[in-house]
């Protein structure tokens, strides 16, 4: 390892221009002639249109158009759809609702949009919103997954009778249940997981620009995969042809998963800019991104957990509602099934799994891939199962635990994963010595003393990242390929621009990136620049979610730099006289191995574009491209521990200490690494302690609409992290990565509501466990 | 309308703007300094804190006229001849920042910290003072740190300027 190389704790490339407030921005983008859009958006969760009247708005200072759903419609712009087909276990396929990008008949959740003003400011577009009058027809609404499935409730679309989208099954019904009947034991619980909003701390935001004299568009807009933005906007929204729209995502301030999906105003904005003849740009407000931006989790489950006369796990039968809000969102189908049930079996050996998901509609916004997406539900779900059935046996969680792991690799489980590498006990263990596990009752005693209550929790997550490969997707139902794209241009004097379809919204990319070049040819970090994020530079790609940008994108560069590196060694060895198999690279070089023959990089970079001595029949040039189709899945896994202490005068609870020894396989830069494990953790504490998103069951209003309602983790919130790693290589890409970007928000809930639950005496706790909710528990407990 | 001028990062600015302007809009949109951010609209996330008259202010909470003759220094305003100042220095070698939406208002924040509590800030006091600034990607882990090794830095700085 180069302390520039793979393993090295490089400070960040990027970070020089966010700290020097030289970061931009989708909001930050300004061009000649542009104007702002404000949209107008449904008051009412359910209800039909019966008019708009615009006239008011038009007459407004500023105005220079007010735009409605109907006008979109008849200029063939088309209805926002779902990218992963799902059939229900009945054979039919998944019931998709119209949703178009404004609405001109009938609103679905509050936050629909119904109309758009461009105005010359941003003041004068949100004034002459306000003067559009709408005329509704209200309907009754209905928020809860739940009660939208029974008889008698508000219907959405008519294409999904009864609300439901899909009834899903995974794995072996009948083995299930046989192994539950004749068990030793069965643990049984409902499970809740939280609606959540993912808040990244920059809205989303759009700047469409139309180009009347070329017919192309430009977008910037706040995207986590510009490329799939631009294939959907062209081949399904009918907005402009692909090699006549150009999507770029600048700089981008966090996502989280919220902005993989294209939005309806990201549509409108370049709509809009060709209607109206200006450029148009929209930045969400935090309200609107409550409002508008997809959801996460939203699950209701019943599980029970069998175990024979020896405490091993037996079978496990899932049960799950899943709250898809008004329309289904790009990836949305994907995520209560191959993102949640595949990882039912977490890090145990289970012969018999069953899981049924059925996906509904209600009048609340969208739901999908949130940090994690799937997998921290299936955590959570298995994780408090596994605790509260140690507490029945009457077993400590750990053995528990360590006497169910998986411990033979490759392992098929039961619900499509294999699983190819992994030590869950060494994990296991790193997090127990960390914690003082056993040190824990000495502590619990003190805290009694002064009236507290301390509990001890633990979570052994397993997660997959880098969803693969694409054959097999689209088998399951993806409408994309889950690939990666690279591109090495090496430039006439040896630096080096390395083009990815991975996008960085925080990551860190310019940085890592550059490691794994500066680690191949021994070149610096500063002579490698990373270029990503417009449509009209790189190719194609698929973007950065799901933890896929180290082992996917990354394994995407590997394979160009070998294609360099073996024409850059032809190119020595005709310099040098030498043969082909004895050049070596080595700090910036190309040596004959053995001798003190050498060619500097850039010499060699400076050969292959003067052409003036290649070997025979070589193109000039050294550039080269590569697509990235990884074998498998990987699978990161790790144990976290919370420590708490719980005041059983006030509920509020303590965080004490929070643990977290994850295996991510090899690493490039540990510093980053940690980083995004600290977020995910943070995240994880959030859904756990202080996180919800609440409608009015009877209006379908959205009561958390702002940071004053909706509880944001802050720094006071939270405890520094004790963070380790633990390594088995994935076998399965060439630089062994397993990708480490959700595992923090997967692991840490199911440890915070362990330990509080250990806490109080009482495993009947849901999500987030406020002060009130935990005090109440305690009392029942203690009653 | 009004005409409204103040000092900004030093140079001395005067720009006609609506009477409703926020501070932040006016630095953003009439001054093109777009380092410093909006994340909210219940002057919560703290993404646009600038010091005004020395102080941190969020600049969502004043309107630009409010602000007329004053001194106004934004993340814009804080590297001197490229080099960055020791609270930036400290957010990039402790790794403070990830998609950097928070991190103006973040170091525009801890600045004032600092300037307030010198090299005595400890964990806790770090914690609270950041209630008023919101990031979602780093756990503030990281943040914390680098507040704290610059409070030393700068505390340092300071002793060895006074001796």
């Amino acid at each position: 390892m180069g302390v520039e190389g793979i393993g090295a704790r490089v400070a960040r490339k990027e970070d020089k221009r966010f700290l020097m407030g030289q970061g931009r921005y989708t909001d930050d983008m300004s061009v000649p002639g542009m104007r702002y859009a404000a949209f107008v958006r449904s008051p009412h969760a359910h209800a039909k249109i019966k008019s708009i009247d615009t006239s008011a708005a038009e007459d407004m200072p500023g105005v220079v158009a007010v735009l409605n759903g109907k006008q979109m419609l008849d200029d063939g712009i088309g209805n926002l759809i779902c990218g992963w087909m799902i059939h229900s276990k009945d054979g039919s396929p998944m019931k998709m609702g119209a949703w178009r990008p404004i609405a001109h008949e009938t609103v679905r959740y509050v936050g629909d949009a119904v109309a758009v003003v461009v105005a010359d400011t941003l003041g004068e577009a949100r004034d002459a919103a306000e003067a559009v009058v709408v005329d509704y027809d209200v309907l009754p609404a209905v928020t809860s997954a739940v009660k939208a499935l029974e008889a008698g409730q508000p219907q959405l679309h008519p294409e999904a009778p009864g609300n439901l989208i899909y009834d899903w099954q995974i794995g072996d019904a009948d083995a299930t249940d046989a192994a539950i009947a004749a068990a030793a034991h069965v643990t049984e619980m409902t499970i809740v997981n939280n609606r959540l909003a993912p808040n990244p701390m920059e809205p989303r935001a759009a700047l469409g620009i139309y180009d009347s004299a070329e017919d192309h568009y430009t977008c910037y807009t706040t995207s986590q995969n510009p490329h799939v933005a631009r294939l959907v906007m062209s081949a399904f929204y009918n907005v402009a042809p692909e090699n006549k729209l150009r999507v770029i995502a600048p700089d981008v301030g966090g996502g989280f998963g919220s902005k993989i999906f294209i939005y309806p105003e990201e549509i409108v904005c370049l709509w809009a800019s060709k209607r109206s003849g200006v450029p148009v740009k929209w930045t969400s407000d935090r309200t609107e991104a409550f409002l508008t931006d997809a959801h996460g989790r939203d699950h209701v489950s019943t599980v029970k957990m069998a175990f024979d006369a020896n405490n091993r796990i037996t079978a496990l039968k899932v049960d799950t509602i899943a709250n898809f809000g008004a329309y289904m969102s790009l990836f949305s189908s994907s995520v209560p099934t191959y993102l949640y049930a595949t990882l039912l079996s977490g890090q145990y050996n289970i012969p018999a799994i069953h899981a049924n998901v059925r996906a509904v509609y209600t009048n609340t916004a969208t739901v999908d891939a949130y940090r994690g997406a799937g997998r921290p539900e299936a955590t959570y779900l298995v994780e408090r199962t596994v605790e509260t059935a140690a507490r029945e046996l009457g077993v400590s969680p750990a053995e528990l635990r360590r006497s169910n792991f998986i411990r033979s690799f490759p392992h098929q489980t039961p619900v499509i994963m294999n699983y190819d590498a992994g030590d869950y006990e060494a994990s296991l263990e790193a997090a127990m010595k960390a914690a003082d596990w056993n040190g824990f009752p000495a502590r619990k005693a003190e805290a009694a003393n002064r009236g507290m209550k301390r509990g001890i929790g633990m979570s052994c997550y397993i997660e997959a990242c880098g969803i693969a490969p694409s054959a097999a997707v689209g088998s399951l139902g993806a409408g994309v390929g889950l690939w990666e794209s690279a591109e090495v241009r090496v430039n006439a004097v040896g630096t080096i621009e390395v083009l990815t379809g991975s996008h960085s919204h925080g990551q860190g990319h310019e940085t890592t990136f550059a490691q794994l070049v500066a680690e191949r040819f021994g070149v610096p970090i500063d002579s490698v620049s990373i270029v990503h994020g417009d449509t009209d530079k790189v190719q194609m790609g698929m973007g950065t979610y799901g933890s896929r940008s180290g082992a996917v994108g990354m394994s995407a560069i590997v394979k160009a730099l070998d294609k360099v590196e073996a024409k850059a060694k032809k190119i020595a060895a005709h310099l040098m006289e030498a043969d082909e198999s004895d050049i070596v690279i080595e700090n910036g070089a190309l040596k004959v191995a053995g001798t003190d023959k050498t060619v500097p990089w850039f010499q060699m970079a400076l050969a292959a574009y003067t052409a003036h001595n290649l070997p025979a029949g070589m193109e000039p040039g050294l550039k080269e491209g590569a697509f990235y189709d990884p074998a498998n899945f990987t699978f990161p896994a790790g144990c976290y521990i919370a420590e708490v202490e719980v005041d059983p005068e006030t509920g509020k609870t303590k965080i004490i200490q929070f643990v977290a020894a994850d295996d991510f396989g090899n690493i490039i830069n540990p510093m980053i690494v940690e980083g995004q494990v600290h977020g995910g953790i943070a995240q994880g504490i959030g859904q756990a302690m202080l996180e919800g998103v609440h409608y009015d069951p009877e209006t379908g209003q959205l009561l958390t609409a702002s940071y004053m309602d909706y509880t944001m983790p802050r720094a006071d919130d939270l405890p520094s992290f004790n963070v380790s790693h633990q390594n088995t290589p994935c076998p399965n890409n060439p630089l062994g990565i397993k990708g480490c970007g959700e595992a923090g928000a997967i692991g840490s809930p199911p440890a915070l509501i362990n330990a509080i639950t250990d806490a109080i005496g009482n495993n009947d706790l849901s999500m987030p466990a406020t002060p009130q909710k935990v005090w109440a528990a305690a009392r029942a407990a203690a009653n | 309308m009004a005409k409204v001028a103040m000092t900004v990062n030093g140079r001395k600015v005067s720009k006609e703007c609506e009477d409703r302007t926020l501070l932040v809009h006016f630095i953003r949109d009439n001054l093109s300094l777009t380092g410093t951010h909006i994340g909210c609209d219940t002057s919560q996330c703290g993404a646009c804190v600038v010091h005004m008259d020395g102080k941190a202010v969020k600049s969502c909470s004043i309107l630009a006229a409010q602000a007329a003759g004053s001194e106004i220094l934004t993340i814009e305003g804080l590297a001197a001849n490229g080099e960055l100042h020791p609270v930036q220095a400290a957010f990039k070698a402790h790794h403070g920042l990830q998609c950097g939406f928070c991190t103006p208002g973040m170091v525009m924040t801890a600045i004032d910290m600092i300037n307030r509590h010198g090299a005595e800030l400890d964990e806790k006091t770090v914690r609270d003072n950041l209630e008023g600034n919101i990031c979602r990607c780093t756990g503030y882990h990281n943040i914390v740190k680098a507040i704290l090794a610059a409070a030393q830095e700068m505390g340092a700085a300071g002793r060895q300027a006074a001796e």
